[in-house]
């Protein structure tokens, strides 16, 4: 599982293979040269004996060959670094484009189905651990083979017995790094669950904060705040602590090593072991220097490891998405033209539910002449947005048939079937961008002049003129616009566009009557010679629309056009007579 | 900053014992070398395999000593940091909930969340790597110099140009860098905002079929970070092997000078190995910090942000009187009822705004009447509630609640007496019941039935399979747009509010159900004084007073009869909608 997953980063590292070799070779010339660097050391060390008796000669040679030594090593390491962030960056350049392009196909039911938080969480934090712990610590991993291997091999260069001994040591230091790390391990989960929890709550009660205010909670949401704060609080001590063992623990480990080194290597150099042959001082020194390098990626590797599990249980959610369906290519079927379409539709005895357990729409039908206006009433949850998701194909009807112009619409590509829609929802969206970008979103080679044209038809204009830049005001879902001003230019954007059909789901709702009255006339003249479907709970605003349908637990219930439905007396009867109650 | 420091004082045991532990340590590993030096002087040159096996031993038991010592060190350091970091999320949250509205719109929610969660993380992560780490590589660099300097002045020297130069390096290197790291979390924020914008707007970029140019813009995006984060590491990649220049060339000095003082004689072979073992030890814990920079710096700017939120004054001055109304009036004579809420030439500008939101409000309301509020979209209506919560300080003019001046009351017993229906219907992780209790933490079952019934959500919420008990996951996420909103409102009336404000927040009910509530709210609660905003005036139709309000300015007050009369605007509201229904 896990080397499929690093198997499968690799395979993204393709496109920069160059940096890859170059790092590895980088890499093993720098590693190797700053490995001579102790036995240049040791040698120097060995012509300086005693009073009156340095070798200067040799001393000059070995200093200058090894300030040329650190002087290639820096370089070449200067080089690797380099190189590994080419690799890392463009790596995670890629991986990111592609999962951020992913997104952009994915069902909507996917989208709905996860956390909004989970997705961007994937996209930002999880790739960012992923090139972290990844890629760096690959880079680190091989340093660490490098120098392993390198100064084994200088050790048994110098004396093959007590590298043995180095070598049979070398497990105490790993097993206890192991231990260590199991134990950290279940305290990291804790604290990570438990400044998951702190994190939401405190995006919950700060986020509402006028809420909390409003309800005098502060008290209350401080005590809540205390109690989940002294858990994290002793989650991370736990957990902090006993991942901060694990370097002083195997450093001792080392230590020990370094003293039974020294202590066996004296020992040979007076010749009390005579099995172990007969160390120089310098030689011993630089003995002393390999076992310290070489004992130290040990440490490391701990470390690494544990990146490297974090980083690929990341990749794994990244890939998660990666690998999940895409809507289904349609690039094949026919492309539907705005010219060629005259909104004559028909809905032919369509199931459909979100969950399998839970029957929603059965059974429905209904049609609409080309041109006309329907509109759509019934309580909150009935049904009646899910209609919207059917007829641009955001969800898949699961049985009947949808016909646009007597065909239907699964023939037609998803993309240019929902261009015959303009619509407007509820929930207003406004990204990060200028007033006239988010008013041309639907139509992106707009003219200034039609921007306006269409901001003065929803009455619009006027707020977006007194903004600090008017049109060029750079504006988002929260800096400020009201929900009102928010919806005028989610239908700003409709007008711009002219699509052949409409779907206005309470596109209205949050627009004081007076200015939606005077839009009313724009949207009359829009609607003019196009189906549209309405949705509102004004019943106001449905009034004159050409047939009305009642809808209860998905299923229509009544319908007909209003006069009808009052002389009926029925459900719709009942709910225009409440409006008007007061 | 000072502000922050404050958090530290309770901790100044683990902050002095713990980096002289460190210090011991670092002196202890010091000692490795130098018994190391003695093995090879004296036991290898005397041949003394007893004075060998002593210091070999004696390296052990050094080794033993660090450990304990590294071990409390980081102990103690993991334990102030983390009661720092407890102790200040919550003196930062105990601050924000003192903060105003004023303030809170000028710091922005969203940046007061990160500042809680990252940047308190962030700076006890620091105080914890500073005493950790941080403080280890000064303490090794002082304690090779003087140790140095006790065999060898003359070396020692170059021990203190190695070690001013890594020191230079390292301020070079962190000033070109930080700027960089921030900027380069702005351009990831910036495609974690792009992509939580296109999951909310993933029906709208589907219609209009702008997904290429979407996935183009990320794209652009990405490479752009991918150029900005290779700039920073161009700079970064020199950090770790000019120190590993630096220090080695040091050693190269060592050497070469250290053989002509071993041939002068003033030094021994085991010394030189020491000074280079030294230097060596020296470059490791360079490298350390050198790594460690980052954490540091991260936590160093985090600290700022957070000490800029603590150093926020609330602007508002909290009063000091309870509510509380008279309940001994007789209620049935309504004419002599006391005045809830007067408002005497009210105006308010937020701060940084242009123009005025609200400009010069009067009306009185007495207990147990409806205010109807009425106006186009930023006409001031929900800023006029807002000021009744004094969540705002009126810039001129006089509220006065229950006769007294707004600004006399104790804020919490303020907010206690008024119920708010917010436009927004948001609620809270946790059970439904838990929900219900916000106002009253003591809601008994009974009235939280009543405050259901009322709020028309008692239907729905006994359906659930657990009722009351249903927990409701992201703010309700399983509930419909309508539950949530009748939710809300039975939350508002649980408190039992002496009054109600109902900021648009029936615009998710269907008209029957809304009509049902009005219905309710009238005749079981007619002590409370209700204030309602609305876009239909057919809601307002049965309120005692009807504030008509126009780009901050009241244009109309009155009656529904009175408006109808003499208000223009009232009457343009009125017939825009009336005009349909008269086609009947």
């Amino acid at each position: 599982m896990m080397k499929n997953i690093i198997f499968r980063i690799l395979t993204y590292c393709k496109p920069y293979q160059k940096y890859l070799i170059l790092t590895i070779l980088c890499t093993l010339v720098g590693v190797s040269l700053s490995l001579v660097v102790p036995v240049l050391i040791g040698t120097a060390v060995d012509d300086a004996i005693g009073a009156q008796n340095v070798n200067f000669m040799g001393l000059g040679r070995t200093t200058i060959l090894l300030a040329v030594t650190i002087l290639l090593s820096a370089v070449f390491q200067w080089l690797e670094a380099l190189f590994i962030n080419q690799l890392a960056f463009g790596t995670v350049k890629d991986l990111r484009s592609e999962l951020t392009a992913k997104l952009e196909e994915m069902p909507i039911s996917y989208i709905d189905g996860n956390p909004r938080g989970d997705l961007i969480a994937r996209v930002i934090p999880d790739i960012e651990i992923l090139s972290d712990g990844l890629l760096q610590g690959f880079a680190q991993l091989f340093t660490g083979i490098v120098t392993i291997l390198g100064t084994l091999i200088l050790m048994l260069t110098v004396n093959v017995k007590i590298t043995v001994l180095v070598v049979i040591m070398t497990p105490l230091s790993l097993i206890v790094a192991g231990k260590i790390a199991k134990l950290s391990h279940s305290s990291f989960q804790r604290q990570s669950a438990s400044r998951g929890e702190m994190g939401a709550l405190t995006e919950e009660f700060v986020g509402n904060q006028k809420l909390v205010k409003a309800f005098a909670y502060e008290q209350r949401a401080e005590e809540r705040f205390a109690v989940m704060n002294q858990e994290l609080s002793d989650a991370g001590l736990k957990a902090t602590f006993f991942a901060s063992v694990s370097n002083p623990a195997t450093r001792f480990v080392n230590n020990l090593i370094y003293a039974a080194v020294g202590t066996v290597g004296a020992l040979g150099a007076v010749g009390a072991f005579p099995w172990i042959g007969v160390m120089s001082v310098g030689k011993l020194t630089s003995f002393l220097a390999f076992a310290n390098q070489y004992t130290k990626p040990f440490n490391e590797i701990s470390g690494v490891v544990a990146e490297l599990q974090n980083a690929v249980s990341c990749a794994q959610r990244v890939f998660e998405i990666l690998d999940a369906d895409s809507e289904p290519d349609d690039s094949d079927h026919e492309i539907l033209n705005s010219s060629a379409c005259k909104g004559e539709l028909e809905i032919k005895n369509i199931r459909f539910s979100y969950t399998p357990d839970k029957p929603l729409i059965q059974n429905f039908s209904m049609y609409a002449h080309a041109g006309q206006k329907i509109a759509i009433v019934g309580k909150t949850g009935c049904g009646k947005s899910t209609i919207i998701n059917l007829l641009l194909r955001f969800y898949e009807i699961q049985d009947g048939e949808i016909l646009l112009d007597h065909v239907s619409t699964k023939q037609y590509t998803r993309d240019s079937l929902r261009q015959q829609f303009g619509m407007v929802l509820q929930e207003t969206w406004i990204f990060t961008g200028t007033v006239a970008e988010n008013i041309s979103y639907s139509k992106p080679d707009a003219t200034r002049e039609e921007i306006e044209q269409a901001a003065k038809a929803v009455h619009a204009h006027g707020f977006i003129k007194r903004l600090p830049d008017g049109y060029d005001t750079v504006i988002s879902d929260n800096s400020g616009l009201s929900q009102g001003q928010k919806q005028l230019l989610c239908i700003a954007r409709i007008m711009l566009r002219n699509p052949p059909m409409l779907i206005l789901d309470e596109a209205t709702s949050s627009i004081d009557l007076r200015t939606e009255h005077r839009i009313q006339r724009a949207f009359e003249k829009l609607m003019q010679g196009r189906t549209s479907f309405i949705i509102a709970h004004r019943l106001s605003t449905i009034r004159n629309a050409d047939w009305i349908l009642v809808m209860q637990d998905g299923n229509i219930t009544e319908q007909g056009n209003h006069d009808m439905l009052i002389a009926q007396n029925g459900y719709y009867a009942e709910l225009y007579q409440s409006q008007f109650a007061g | 900053m000072q502000k922050l420091l404050k958090f530290l004082k309770p901790y100044q045991l683990e902050l002095i014992l713990g980096p002289t532990l460190k210090l011991l340590e670092a002196i202890f590993e010091l000692l490795v070398p130098k018994v190391m030096a003695n093995i090879i002087d004296y036991g290898i040159v005397r041949q003394d395999t007893g004075y060998i096996a002593r210091m070999c031993g004696l390296i052990i038991i050094l080794g033993i000593c660090g450990m304990c010592f590294a071990l409390t060190c980081q102990y103690l350091a993991a334990r102030c940091a983390f009661r720092y970091g407890a102790d200040l999320r919550s003196a930062l949250y105990q601050h924000i909930n003192k903060l105003s509205c004023t303030e809170l719109d000028r710091l922005g929610t969203s940046t007061l969340i990160n500042r809680i969660t990252n940047d308190v993380t962030a700076s006890q992560t620091g105080v914890n790597m500073f005493i950790r780490l941080a403080s280890r590589a000064p303490f090794l660099v002082i304690g090779a110099i003087v140790m140095v300097f006790l065999k060898d002045p003359q070396i020692a020297l170059i021990f203190v140009i190695v070690a001013l130069l890594v020191g230079v390096l390292l301020y070079f290197v962190m000033q070109k860098t930080i700027p960089l790291y921030s900027k380069n979390q702005k351009k990831l924020d910036q495609i974690a905002r792009h992509t939580g914008e296109n999951l909310d707007g993933v029906r709208v970029i589907r219609a209009f079929s702008r997904q290429k140019q979407e996935v183009q813009k990320f794209s652009d995006e990405c490479a752009d970070l991918e150029q900005s984060m290779l700039a920073v590491g161009r700079i970064s990649a020199i950090l770790n092997p000019v120190t590993f220049a630096v220090i080695n060339l040091g050693i190269v000095a060592v050497l070469w000078f250290g053989g002509i003082h071993v041939n002068a004689g003033g030094l021994s072979q085991g010394d030189l190995t020491a000074f280079t073992n030294y230097m060596t030890q020296i470059l490791l814990a360079m490298i350390a910090l050198a790594n460690l920079i980052v954490v540091l710096t991260k936590a160093q700017a985090s600290s700022l942000r957070v000490a800029e939120v603590l150093e926020t004054e609330p602007t508002m001055q909290d009063g000091s009187e309870e509510i509380n109304a008279d309940n001994s009036i007789n209620l049935n004579d309504s004419e002599n009822r006391e005045i809830a809420i007067a408002f005497r030439h009210v105006s308010f500008q937020y701060e940084n705004a242009g123009d005025a939101a609200l400009t010069g409000i009067d009306f009185e309301l007495r207990r147990g009447q409806t205010l109807g509020i009425i106006g186009g979209t930023g006409a001031g209506k929900s800023t006029l509630a807002a000021l009744i919560c004094r969540n705002y300080d009126a810039t001129t003019g006089e509220i006065r609640i229950f006769d007294k001046n707004i600004r006399e009351y104790h804020l919490n017993s303020l907010h206690h007496a008024i119920g708010v229906v917010p436009q927004k219907a948001v609620l809270f992780t946790g059970s439904i019941a838990e929900n219900l209790k916000w106002a009253d933490a003591d809601l008994t079952e009974s009235e939280m039935q009543k405050a259901l019934k009322i709020a028309q959500a008692s239907e729905f919420v006994n359906a659930l399979p657990q009722g009351v008990e249903t927990h409701l996951v992201q703010g309700g996420r399983n509930l419909s747009g309508g539950q949530k909103q009748r939710l809300t409102i039975a939350r508002a009336l649980a408190g039992s509010p002496e009054i109600l404000i109902l900021d648009d927040s029936t615009s998710a009910l269907d008209y029957a159900t809304d009509a049902k509530l009005r219905t309710a709210l009238r005749e079981e609660y007619p002590n409370m004084t209700k204030i309602m905003i609305s876009q239909r005036a057919t809601s307002l139709l049965h309120a005692d007073l009807i504030l008509v309000l126009e780009d901050g300015h009241c244009v109309g007050m009155g009656t529904h009869d009175e408006l109808l009369e003499s208000c223009e605007v009232y009457q343009e509201i009125y017939h825009s909608q009336m005009q349909e229904n008269k086609k009947k």
